[in-house]
């Protein structure tokens, strides 16, 4: 005897546990007044210099903690903790991202009676980290002069899902070492995201940090 | 490249539906997955095939159905669809407007029916 096939209509978001979780961690960070920055960008487009010259500009006016997840390292928690903020080490086993269950684990290990504002330090990857909402209310990415100006032809996804982009290492425009054009960028990521915010500046030199700090503290804290 | 914990889930919503209709064997599931999206359908396959084999999915046929990329464009409101690699240097063919448009379809995460006795 054969049964019939049948056709089941499952009719299911694949991501939907992750985003009901992401969706619950956002509203429990907002009662609490919590701004939390998920920050992602490839390996080495800045993210922990960003970071430090970001918390060094903030430190009279937020309380600060970073959320890790470089991967199976704990050279950048080090590097932050210095700094006398709290950081706290995801070690997120080989994983191409942080989701929000990674995230909530972080942040079970936070005071966040006693916090204004918390940083993911994502995975460097312009690819995963940007299918997985983290529950974070902002969403920056950084993007390194020397990367070139064509990613956003590459990870189209990555500029169409951030609220801010940071255009970092701003110190190399018009040397010989890059042909970089900063208006080529940001009308292409203009057509990805027509409203996202755009900061040019260089974590290294300082230059343009006090524009994306006094955004960031008259907007979101 | 993050196949694999997705691989997961597909399998797991495959089985919880299986079990509540009682069914016993899943011949092939249809996921509906947006062409911005990074999920490669050889890797999808391969971490199935892997992950479902001690399970009544095992040998079951993925079927990916791409949603295209369609953009809206703010200005005069035409639709058009686009690639990955287009869409950040694109101009509205109608209008000619750049940087104001909407993404309307392109990042469908979904499954969408199975095929089971």
């Amino acid at each position: 005897m054969t049964t019939e096939l049948k056709i089941i209509k499952v009719k299911e978001n694949i991501l939907a546990d992750n985003e009901t979780l992401a969706g619950e961690l956002r509203n429990r960070l907002r009662k609490n007044n919590i701004c939390m920055i998920n920050l992602m960008s490839s390996p080495g487009a800045g993210k922990t210099t960003f970071l430090l010259r970001t918390i060094e500009g903030l430190r009279d006016k937020a309380r600060m903690a970073v959320i890790e997840a470089d991967i199976d390292s704990t050279v950048d928690a080090e590097t932050i903790s210095r700094t006398g903020t709290k950081a706290v080490q995801l070690q997120t086993g080989g994983f191409c991202h942080l989701d929000a269950a990674m995230v909530e684990e972080g942040l079970k290990n936070l005071d966040l009676d006693n916090l204004d504002l918390i940083f993911i330090e994502n995975v460097g990857n312009l690819v995963c980290p940007a299918e997985f909402d983290t529950g974070a209310t902002l969403n920056v990415m950084i993007l390194s002069v020397p990367e070139g100006d064509d990613k956003p032809l590459k990870y189209p996804l990555m500029f169409s899902t951030c609220d801010v982009l940071i255009v970092n290492k701003t110190d190399y425009l018009g040397t010989p070492f890059t042909d970089f054009d900063l208006a080529v960028l940001e009308k292409r990521v203009r057509n990805l995201n027509q409203d996202i915010n755009i900061f040019a500046l260089s974590s290294k030199t300082g230059e343009g940090i006090g524009n994306w700090i006094s955004w960031l503290a008259t907007n979101n804290l | 490249m993050h196949e694999l914990p997705v691989t997961e889930k597909i399998l797991e919503t495959a089985l919880a539906h299986a079990e509540q209709h009682g069914l016993s064997r899943i011949h092939s599931i249809t996921l509906k997955i947006g062409e911005l999206t990074d999920l490669e359908d050889r890797w999808l396959n391969h971490y199935f095939d892997y992950l479902s084999k001690d399970t009544i999915a095992a040998g079951a046929h993925l079927v990916v159905i791409r949603v295209p990329i369609v953009l809206k464009c703010n200005v005069c409101q035409t639709r058009c669809e686009t690639t990955k690699e287009k869409m950040a240097d694109e101009k509205c063919p109608h209008c000619g407007a750049e940087q104001r448009f909407s993404i309307l379809s392109g990042r469908e995460y979904f499954i969408e029916e199975m095929a089971a006795k």
